[in-house]
């Protein structure tokens, strides 16, 4: 019962975050007539950032700045650049911010991994915390004061039986 | 136990260490959406822009990346209809009377009529200007807004980079120094 549950959670869960092919604002005549250079282009458009708008790839963003990057990314595609060789283009003129994913270097290894090292450090926490014995409650011995306090507070009973 | 207590004060100070950056950041009057510019110390992008035309006449001869060897270039990307080229005009201007640094601009995204009309009616500063009408030069660049403002020493490298206006302040205390070190 409770696998089925899960598969179901796993299921939408999975549903939730695939990703649907996302709509494009490319416009009319913008597209390249070679299918396959254009797909190319599309899937370039989706991994550069559109530096005027607020989190918007180049391919799904309206402005006008969008739109002369697609034409750039165009440009060097038909000129014959590879797919990283159009991307490096754009990143030597716009740079780091223009990258919607970060490069990974001395800069940026606490923003990739910085995430993973807190997990990591929370859950040494944790075990340490769940692996240690529970300490015994030891009981200590009265001092003569507290037994002569206690002895009036329970009132002297002696030690009969 | 005074250790334990202790550990009950880390998120705290957790949180104080973050509060205290974003305090400095927030304070120290930077604008995160200017970006540096990734071309600074690069040679300028090879461009050829034709030059500003209408009804017939040049009213300025286009700019070839190729004429920056050698000079001290200002490279001002301007638009009739961007309100704060207008702001940094006079400014602009100025910098076309520094003596020994060629002052170039780059007409983008314009009609030349409205260009025209517009230099006519606030004066035209330029040596040279080019004319950018699809936008095809900004990106190689790295614009993305106008006016952008580029100084290109004798080399033909990029040395600095004014994102918005020049204004009055930012001419004194960023601009005329870099022109005044360029020139040594």
């Amino acid at each position: 019962m409770r696998g089925a549950a899960a598969l179901i959670l796993l299921a939408l869960f999975v549903a939730v975050a695939a990703p649907s092919p996302p709509a494009s604002a490319i416009g009319p005549g913008e597209a390249l007539e070679d299918a396959k250079l254009e797909d190319r282009a599309r899937v370039i458009g989706r991994q550069l950032r559109c530096l005027v708008c607020q989190n918007q790839s180049i391919d799904d963003s309206d402005a006008p700045l969008a739109r002369d990057l697609r034409r750039l990314v165009r440009k060097r595609l038909t000129a014959g650049d590879d797919d990283r060789q159009v991307i490096a283009y754009i990143h030597a003129r716009y740079g780091d911010f223009v990258l919607l994913r970060p490069p990974v270097d001395e800069r940026t290894w606490l923003l990739w991994f910085g995430p993973a090292l807190a997990l990591l450090a929370a859950l040494a926490f944790l075990f340490r915390r769940l692996r240690r014995p529970r300490t015994a409650v030891t009981a200590e011995a009265l001092s003569p004061e507290e037994a002569a306090r206690a002895d009036v507070l329970l009132g002297d009973r002696g030690d009969e039986p | 136990m005074p250790s334990r207590r202790l550990l009950y004060l880390a998120p705290l100070a957790v949180f104080a260490v973050i509060a205290a950056a974003a305090a400095f950041y927030l304070q120290s009057g930077r604008d995160p959406r200017l970006l540096p510019s990734a071309l600074i110390d690069k040679p300028a992008p090879a461009f050829s822009a034709p030059g500003l035309e209408y009804n017939g006449k040049t009213i300025r001869q286009g700019v070839e990346s190729t004429s920056f060897k050698g000079r001290i270039t200002i490279l001002n990307f301007f638009a009739s209809w961007c309100t704060p080229c207008l702001v940094e005009h006079p400014q602009i201007t100025a910098l076309s009377k520094t003596p020994s640094v060629a002052l170039v601009g780059i007409n983008y995204k314009d009609k030349p009529a409205d260009a025209a009309n517009w230099l006519a009616r606030h004066g035209n500063p330029y040596a040279r200007i080019g004319v950018d009408p699809a936008g095809e030069i900004a990106p190689e660049f790295g614009l993305y807004g106008v006016p952008e403002t580029f100084l290109i020493d004798r080399v033909g490298r990029i040395r600095l980079k004014q994102v918005g206006p020049i204004t009055a302040q930012v001419l004194k205390e960023k601009i005329l120094p870099a022109i005044e070190a360029l020139k040594k």
